[in-house]
């Protein structure tokens, strides 16, 4: 272990993401996420990394994909309005099945909203902001130090299933400062792509493959292969055949839905006999859990769950944990994007929603005034 | 077949790529050989030579060449172009763009990565309208011509894609015809040679949606405009500026390679704070399988 010391949620994103192995950072100041690009402006030319300052946002996630196919881990971060902008490329990634993360530092929105308050208001736009039907993974943490692992998290996830990784981390998270210990870039265990072992005749960029994740090769490695945002065959080259389109489709499914019990991540405390479960992510979650220190002590059965995966939805950790409660409470700094996925796998459990969009952080006592109220 | 001999053969892919869609008589592919041509005079490896582009007509051309291709959305050609060159910046990169998808769209890349004198070799195929959507206007339209979206006449005023790019700092920037198709494939060479960014203008013809549109007739009466409208900056400087009226001139407009290109200067800040090695390193471990 490296010494503790006192460090920002955004600077712990952006050292996770170099113990990480990301070497290639292209992005557009916005508040709040601009200290992560200042750290990696700072820090990647010292291991061999490039950072570029692109005209906008959506040329930083063009030149992230750009450099990933060139085979170097890539990053961008940013926040609600650079996120709406990046969404096209977010889906030529999904599309091209090419791995990059996404750091969202969630402002309050819509539009340019309160640039430095915090929200959870992208929840959705993670999941369905891009045009067409595609699988996404996001995650979200709730400190400091789970902003470091989360983003080792996110490269190692994208690497592994050939996916653009979102992490959506609140302005509370990204702006905090906590005391951590962060583990030695030894000690970090970093996934890299499979590239392929065939010779390149053979090398089918998007064939089949037991996992459903085909081997990915880099630009400039004797691999010459087509990467369109068209459908495309399992060579690559654009197809209209319905036999082709559909397959693909269903595999790209497949491969993120297919592991959602390794890809989603939780925690949990006494949910066993509660009566009321707590349904929480971000810095909400720590609000939650004071709440529920509190509701013991008046000898209340509360439990949490904690989601640091957000996509793919834990469905099924969701309905074993509220099936013996009789009340699911949902805090968001948002109208309620959790919520509505919770309320549909709690059947007829009541489903509270504790909601601020008002650039607020929730408090403890509002969530225990929900766990009081009739 | 030999590479160096009956060239373009060599360069395509063979695979179930063809018949391509362009329109017959269309000049894209004129640009695509002039492209391959001068690949193969300068030898450069497959392997480390890619081609990125758009959308549009023009972005389809990748798709039919044997290299590195990556055909990506609509205006980010030379975004993503940047990353992959800062990730590899051994290989040698094409960019191919039309004019509407370099220009109106991808016209904020275009002179970001020009200001950048990033190594990029840009290929623009002005044919003056969005073709594959059905004849729309364009940024490079002339003034008072006609589009779908323009039945009484543009009043857009056309962007000069050469003054722009000069403007915006490129270090090579020439124009040609589709017409002219040795003229494209030496100037092609050249962006390919210099250390920088080149912009190559080509003049094409769409008469399936622009001809049609103006009265201007098929692709041999659009081509043999480009013969006797065009000529050489040369002799354009000798005539006075009305005589130039509705002339297409051709050549080199701007050379300057005093400027060193952007990797170059990122590969100064990699050694300034020490990380030089590890980038050789990383670079190495990329090569070939």
């Amino acid at each position: 272990m490296a010494a503790p010391r006192m460090m920002q949620g955004n600077e712990a994103c952006a050292a996770g993401a170099i113990a990480a192995g990301c070497r290639f950072f292209g992005g557009y100041p916005i508040t709040p996420s601009t200290d992560i690009a200042e750290y990696m402006a700072r820090e990647l030319p010292r291991v061999g990394g490039v950072f570029i300052q692109m005209e906008d946002e959506i040329a930083g996630i063009a030149a992230v994909i750009g450099a990933s196919l060139g085979g170097a881990k890539a990053m961008t971060a940013t926040s609600g309005p650079g996120f709406s902008l990046m969404q096209e490329n977010i889906g030529y990634a999904a599309m091209t099945e090419v791995p990059c993360v996404i750091v969202n530092v969630m402002r309050l929105g819509p539009s340019t909203g309160r640039p430095t308050s915090p929200s959870q208001g992208d929840v959705m736009q993670a999941r369905w902001g891009s045009h067409g039907d595609h699988p996404i993974i996001a995650l979200s943490p709730a400190s400091v130090l789970e902003t470091f692992e989360l983003t080792v998290r996110a490269f190692n996830l994208s690497e592994r299933y050939r996916t653009p990784v979102i992490v959506l981390v609140d302005e509370v998270v990204g702006h905090m400062r906590e005391k951590v210990t962060l583990p030695r870039s030894e000690d970090v265990k970093a996934i890299d792509r499979i590239r392929p072992s065939e010779p390149p005749e053979w090398y089918k960029p998007y064939g089949s493959s037991p996992n459903d994740v085909p081997p990915l090769a880099s630009f400039g490695s004797g691999y010459r292969y087509h990467v369109t945002g068209l459908h495309h065959d399992s060579a690559g080259f654009p197809t209209d055949r319905v036999d082709e389109v559909e397959p693909w489709a269903r595999r790209i499914f497949r491969k993120i839905k297919g592991s959602v019990n390794h890809i989603a991540q939780y925690e949990t405390d006494g949910v066993e006999d509660a009566r009321t479960i707590v349904v929480a992510y971000g810095s909400v979650a720590r609000a939650a859990s004071e709440a529920i220190r509190v509701a013991r002590s008046r000898r209340r059965k509360v439990g949490l769950l904690r989601l640091k995966t957000l996509w793919p939805f834990p469905t099924r950790v969701i309905g074993q944990v509220c099936r013996e409660a009789r009340r699911v409470i949902v805090p968001e700094m948002n109208l309620g994007q959790i919520a509505i996925e919770v309320e549909r796998i709690a059947g007829d459990r009541k489903v509270r929603r504790v909601n601020r969009i008002d650039g607020e952080m929730i408090t403890p006592q509002q969530i225990l005034d929900a766990m009081e109220a009739k | 077949m030999k590479r160096g001999e009956h060239s373009a053969y060599a360069y395509l892919r063979h695979s179930k790529r063809f018949p391509h869609v362009w329109c017959p008589g269309c000049g894209i592919g004129i640009v695509m050989g002039a492209i391959i041509r001068a690949v193969d005079q300068l030898q450069l490896d497959p392997d480390h030579t890619a081609i990125i582009s758009g959308i549009g007509c023009t972005s389809r051309m990748p798709v039919y060449m044997d290299f590195n291709t990556m055909h990506t959305t609509h205006g980010r050609a030379l975004a993503f172009a940047t990353g992959l060159k800062l990730a590899r910046p051994d290989m040698h990169i094409i960019v191919v763009m039309g004019d509407g998808d370099a220009l109106a769209i991808g016209g904020n890349h275009f002179i970001h990565a020009a200001r950048r004198n990033i190594d990029l070799t840009s290929v623009i195929v002005n044919n003056q309208i969005y073709g594959m959507t059905g004849g729309q206007l364009s940024p490079t339209t002339p003034f008072e011509m006609r589009a779908t979206t323009a039945p009484y006449g543009n009043i857009d005023p056309a962007f000069p894609i050469t003054d722009l790019s000069i403007a915006a700092g490129a270090a090579f920037v020439a124009r040609s015809t589709v017409y002219h198709s040795q003229e494209l494939e030496k100037y092609v060479r050249t962006g390919l040679e210099t250390r920088g960014f080149a912009v190559i203008e080509a003049l094409s013809n769409c008469h399936t949606t622009y001809g049609r549109l103006n009265n201007l007739g098929g692709a041999v009466e659009m081509m043999r405009h480009f013969k006797q409208a065009s000529i050489t900056r040369k002799a354009a400087e000798k005539l006075a500026a009305e005589e130039l009226e509705g002339r297409i001139v051709r050549g080199v407009f701007h050379h300057d390679i005093s400027r060193k290109d952007y990797s170059t200067l990122y590969r100064e800040i990699q050694e300034k704070a020490g990380g030089a090695e590890l980038a050789n390193e990383r670079i190495d471990s990329m090569e070939m399988v």
